[in-house]
């Protein structure tokens, strides 16, 4: 049911840990929907360039998966760049995800954004093209009716 | 890929060899329609009679009493959907639990929504179990059917079948109880438990898949499912299955025979592998009844990790098993059965089901514990929950 590659980034994925002291933290998902995704950021906050970026995730095969690849994505980017990141380019680079797992590739981009989100918040400075991300690991998500 | 684990038998078994070999020749050779009058066509028949045969004999039913149908689900759809249609000038009210295949669920939505049933949920405990005393508040004088599941599929829990039977019995209300799961794993006498309907499915037993049985006990008005011919007496219509009739009675025949040691032995490795992980990795919660349960069935569920990727990595050992999670449904959320037992989303969504076979060894068991163990750490170490929960325990 996956590609090659999400297999590759579940089974060894890229960047998996924790960045002590880091610049920018973003937590989104909730536990109740069964994603949760955090990721940590290292930035140099001359240049601006994300020198590292490392993930812990809560989730599925594909949760995972693409948290390995949107930090490998983002790595070395600048800021501004790494806005660039959308959960498209995540899955493409993936070689795509089945449908039902493309809000995993959603959780990535907006836990990148979080984490900018926190930065920009630390360094009380403003990110163009970046708003405060929506989901929240202590926010209830509304039930979806099956039937 | 080395060697194969399956701990997916409550999702299928492997067809038994002499099942097959008793089905072929009903594919090149005896390949008469049953209904046929001439003598070729005679060597078919009495192979599906005497399939029914062996079938009844296994509940205690006459053999005039079972049906052939395509499996389990057709057989929970059918059960619902005559007797209300038969019985609603009785009244309009089923019973049932949160509990059920979405054989049943479903069928009683779709009762509830289109021909105006009203259904009532039964709650289950901790264990999965109901309540005989929430069953006895839930009857009106409208109730026409109770539907309670002999045994759980996700959990393994065995209902207080007898005793609903009984109560059913008494209050003059049908009795209908899927039996899927414990058909050949437990014995079941429809006289004793005082069943009036049982939907089961060859495919659990080591029969093929695509064919099942509906026992309706002779009186019960339930009406043609399928409409064009005098098959099964006139109340599900089309040519007969008959190479999966007869690999169903012999599948029936085997499993019987085996029955008492099979799942003795099944019991033993099910409660040393529950041991083990117990004793070897913890947050880790067992869910279903502790003794009443199927003798192959273990469900656990593992604190701050997710199912699917459980699976993936058992995978990566050759280990078959299945998830209660909801990336495993396709939909946002886990296991009904696990919330109805009372399990928090996020422990729902660490669930692991493995189920065993005759053909499981106690060196599959530890070859898979040994595994989980490994893995279930892995997925720890990759867990915002867990980080979150060991810098609180701090």
């Amino acid at each position: 049911m996956y590609s090659e590659k999400v297999m590759d980034h579940f089974q060894n994925p890229r960047n998996v840990g924790e960045i002590e002291n880091a610049s920018g933290v973003g937590t989104v998902g909730n536990a109740k929907c069964g994603d949760i995704m955090r990721i940590f950021l290292d930035i140099d906050d001359e240049t601006k360039v994300i020198k590292d970026c490392k993930f812990k995730t809560f989730g599925c095969g594909a949760a995972v998966a693409t948290s390995s690849m949107a930090t490998e994505l983002v790595k070395g980017k600048t800021i501004e760049e790494a806005l660039k990141v959308t959960n498209k380019a995540v899955m493409e680079a993936l070689d795509g995800l089945p449908p039902v797992k493309v809000h995993c590739s959603l959780l990535a981009e907006e836990a990148i954004h979080a984490a900018l989100w926190d930065y920009a918040e630390k360094h009380d400075m403003k990110i163009e093209g970046l708003s405060k991300p929506k989901s929240d690991i202590h926010e209830d998500e509304e039930d979806e009716e099956e039937y | 890929m080395g060697k194969m684990i399956y701990l997916d038998n409550a999702a299928t078994t492997k067809t038994a060899p002499e099942v097959v070999d008793a089905m072929l020749p009903y594919f090149t050779e005896l390949y008469g329609n049953p209904s046929s009058v001439y003598d070729f066509a005679g060597k078919t028949k009495e192979a599906v009679t005497a399939s029914r045969q062996q079938i009844a004999d296994a509940i205690g039913a006459k053999k005039e009493e079972i049906y052939f149908t395509a499996g389990g689900s057709e057989s929970d759809n059918w059960a619902l959907k005559a007797a209300f249609e038969a019985y609603k000038t009785k009244g309009n009210h089923i019973i049932t639990t949160k509990i059920e295949h979405h054989a049943i669920l479903h069928t009683c939505q779709y009762l509830e929504k289109e021909r105006g049933a009203k259904i009532t949920y039964l709650d289950v405990d901790e264990n999965g179990r109901i309540r005989m005393e929430d069953l006895e508040k839930a009857i009106t004088p409208e109730t026409i059917l109770i539907s309670v599941m002999f045994a759980n599929n996700e959990i393994g829990t065995v209902e207080p079948v007898k005793e609903i039977g009984m109560f059913a019995k008494e209050h003059g209300i049908l009795f209908h109880t899927d039996a899927v799961q414990a058909f050949c794993q437990m014995p079941i006498d429809v006289e004793e438990l005082g069943i009036d309907m049982l939907s089961s499915s060859a495919h659990k037993i080591n029969g093929p898949k695509g064919i099942g049985f509906l026992y309706i006990r002779k009186g019960v008005k339930i009406r043609s499912f399928v409409h064009g011919g005098a098959q099964e007496r006139k109340r599900r219509a089309g040519t007969e299955n008959v190479p999966g009739i007869v690999g169903y009675g012999k599948a029936v025949e085997r499993a019987l025979s085996t029955m008492k040691e099979r799942t003795e032995k099944e019991t033993e490795l099910r409660d040393y592998m529950i041991s083990r992980i117990e004793k070897e990795i913890p947050y880790v919660r067992v869910n279903g009844h502790r003794e009443m349960r199927l003798p192959n069935n273990v469900n656990v569920s593992f604190q701050f990790i997710e199912g699917e990727s459980l699976l993936l990595m058992l995978d990566n050992y050759g280990i078959c098993a299945s998830s209660g999670s909801a990336c495993t449904s396709g939909s946002l959320d886990p296991s009904h059965v696990l919330l109805a037992i009372g399990l928090p989303h996020e422990i729902a969504h660490g669930s692991l089901r493995m189920t065993l076979s005759e053909e499981t060894t106690k060196e599959d068991i530890d070859f898979t514990v040994d595994h989980l163990k490994e893995i279930v750490q892995n997925l720890r170490n990759m867990s915002p929950l867990y980080e979150d929960f060991i810098k609180k325990q701090k």
